[in-house]
């Protein structure tokens, strides 16, 4: 059974298009992360699947129901967490709740209910009859999450959840949205950062404009991709080419030369076994150098791969 | 039907939930419910008094004046309330929340709408309490001042759809400033509280047509409150102005609001 499923779903806004053929397959019960640069479409596909946005073409079905034919199914269906969290700040946590359980159609003693059991579910019991203008930002994501939980929809929208939050309050989202996935939850979800695929996700698809340009296991994409890498800037130019064809012998890999920053860097395997190697290798050409650097790779330097790939499908 | 029914409870849900606001923020609701109260004393007593009105003589003359004006200015500026609401719902992601919802989509401005015109009727009030205290009547008998108090709610009904209309379409975080200044001149464009005969022509031709006027015009003759009178057609319709004029701007920003409202893109 198909949680989400998306057919060359094109999206244009004026000459703009946000969306240029995008397939996708969520399994039901799985966490599918879609990852991708400001810009890259992620939101524009979350809105069409949230029936928020008509595709120009294509089709996608949500739980089973198509987004365009049978919108007020698909919004049965869903729960959606957006990218500002979307409740009401004058009211309290226990109000927004409550005013969200009625417009679900479940009854006043009911909507009471749920917004208590709610409340305890996501640590936010004591605060529950505070304000939200007065809450924290995790605590208000938190409120937004229990908000798109009151029917337990067997599909949930997050779209970046942890988007400019502290690291303490992205932990609480992760820990819910894992409580959550434990329950049989189906949920898309989308970010910038690739550590939360890497916690979150069994399945990640890397958008960028409006295409998809990479679908695998966060391990799969890791490894393709995401290794660390060694970075050393040589005291004179003129070393720059022996030192790339040093760094090229010992990993495999080609290296990105800098010539302006006298810098050279390529991603490694064994993290230090190539430090070790790099540093003895220099040592031996006689090779002087500034700084060597051993790290991960930025997202930038993903998508910079990713994108200038000539196989530009990664399927793993 | 069920479908009815349910319109109707989600539009109680979101009344219920602006009746909460106010709970929540009693002082905002004072400071708004008496802010025209304060147009009334200042107009009444710090300018009234270099103020002539034809047809009626004392110092309490212009306050009768006053009255129907500040009255019908207190609906207009109403639009600004309505504006922040669906404003802030659309920046904050609720209303996209809401579409995401299984819930009725008209819910949202009828719950808006409900809300909206319970403030005004509760201004209304307090507005025509400070009035009595300070001297005006309507002279005309109950049923002419109950028609007037309907004409100054169908004027609050057509701000309501200027104010959702522009609350879906204007972006930025001074767009409510900007509103804010605009209905100063909307406001005092009109014979709300000077003569359109006082005024350039082709600016008084303006403040005759503005839609404010003709309910202002309205609510005088309805109260038997002095008015500026004046020869043109739009001055001699003016009951029928006030009914004209908010129904045709409902006419248009109703539809203008609704195909936003379903084509939010953001």
């Amino acid at each position: 059974m198909e949680a989400v499923t998306a057919h060359a779903l094109h999206r244009r806004f004026g000459q703009v298009s946000a969306l240029a053929g995008v397939d996708l397959t969520v399994p039901a019960g799985s966490v599918h992360g879609l990852l991708g640069p400001n810009g890259a479409g992620k939101t524009t596909l979350v809105r069409i699947l949230t029936t928020l946005l008509r595709p120009t073409s294509g089709t996608a079905t949500v739980a089973g129901f198509d987004v365009r034919r049978d919108p007020d199914r698909v919004r049965a269906s869903i729960g959606l967490v957006g990218q500002h969290a979307a409740v009401d700040e004058i009211l309290s946590g226990r109000q927004n709740l409550e005013m969200f359980g009625r417009l679900h159609h479940l009854g006043g003693a009911t909507a009471r209910r749920l917004a208590v059991e709610l409340l305890e579910r996501f640590g936010l019991a004591d605060t529950g009859s505070r304000a939200v203008s007065t809450y924290s930002g995790g605590m208000r994501r938190r409120l937004d999450l229990a908000a798109s939980l009151i029917t337990a929809p067997p599909v949930l929208f997050l779209d970046e959840p942890t988007t400019g939050l502290d690291p303490r309050s992205r932990g609480e989202v992760w820990d819910a949205v894992r409580t959550l996935v434990a329950g049989g939850t189906t949920v898309l979800l989308t970010t910038q950062y690739l550590e939360e695929v890497d916690r979150l996700a069994d399945h990640v698809t890397v958008i960028d404009h409006g295409t998809v340009i990479a679908s695998g296991t966060p391990s799969a994409l890791k490894s393709r991709l995401g290794g660390d890498r060694i970075d050393l800037v040589v005291s004179s130019g003129d070393d720059l080419p022996a030192a790339a064809a040093l760094l090229a012998s010992l990993t495999g890999n080609t290296p990105d030369v800098d010539e302006d920053n006298r810098r050279v860097g390529v991603a490694v395997t064994d993290r230090m076994a190539a430090l070790t190697a790099t540093v003895r290798g220099l040592a031996d050409a006689g090779i002087g150098v500034e700084d060597v650097t051993l790290r991960r790779p930025t997202l930038d330097e993903v998508f910079l791969h990713l994108t200038t790939d000539d196989t530009k499908l990664v399927t793993a | 039907m069920n479908r009815l029914r349910w319109a109707l409870a989600d539009g109680a849900t979101l009344t219920r939930r602006d009746l909460d606001h106010w709970a929540r923020q009693p002082a905002q609701v004072v400071v708004g419910l008496l802010f025209p109260v304060m147009i009334v004393l200042m107009f009444g007593y710090l300018l009234g008094g270099g103020m002539t009105v034809p047809g009626a003589a004392g110092g309490s003359a212009y306050r009768e004046f006053l009255i129907p004006g500040t009255l019908a200015l207190t609906m207009v500026f109403g639009l600004e309330g309505t504006f922040q609401a669906i404003k802030t719902d659309v920046a904050k992601g609720v209303t996209d929340r809401f579409r995401s919802m299984p819930m009725a989509s008209s819910a949202v401005v009828v719950g808006r709408s409900v809300a909206d015109l319970l403030n005004a009727v509760v201004s209304l009030a307090v507005l025509v309490l400070c009035g009595l205290a300070i001297g005006w009547r309507w002279h005309s008998g109950l049923g002419a001042a109950l028609a007037a108090f309907g004409l100054l709610l169908l004027l609050r009904f057509a701000m309501l759809w200027i104010g959702i209309y522009l609350g879906l379409v204007v972006r930025g975080e001074g767009a409510l400033v900007a509103v804010q200044i605009l209905v100063w001149p909307l406001g005092f464009l009109s014979n709300t509280f000077a003569a359109p005969s006082s005024m350039p022509g082709w600016l008084g031709a303006i403040a005759e047509w503005n839609p404010l006027s003709s309910t202002v015009s309205a609510a005088r003759e309805l109260f038997g409150n002095p008015g500026w009178g004046g020869d043109s057609w739009v001055a001699q319709h003016a009951i029928l102005m006030a009914v004209v004029w908010p129904l045709l701007l409902v006419a248009i920003f109703f539809p203008l609001s609704v195909h936003r409202y379903r084509n939010l893109d953001r």
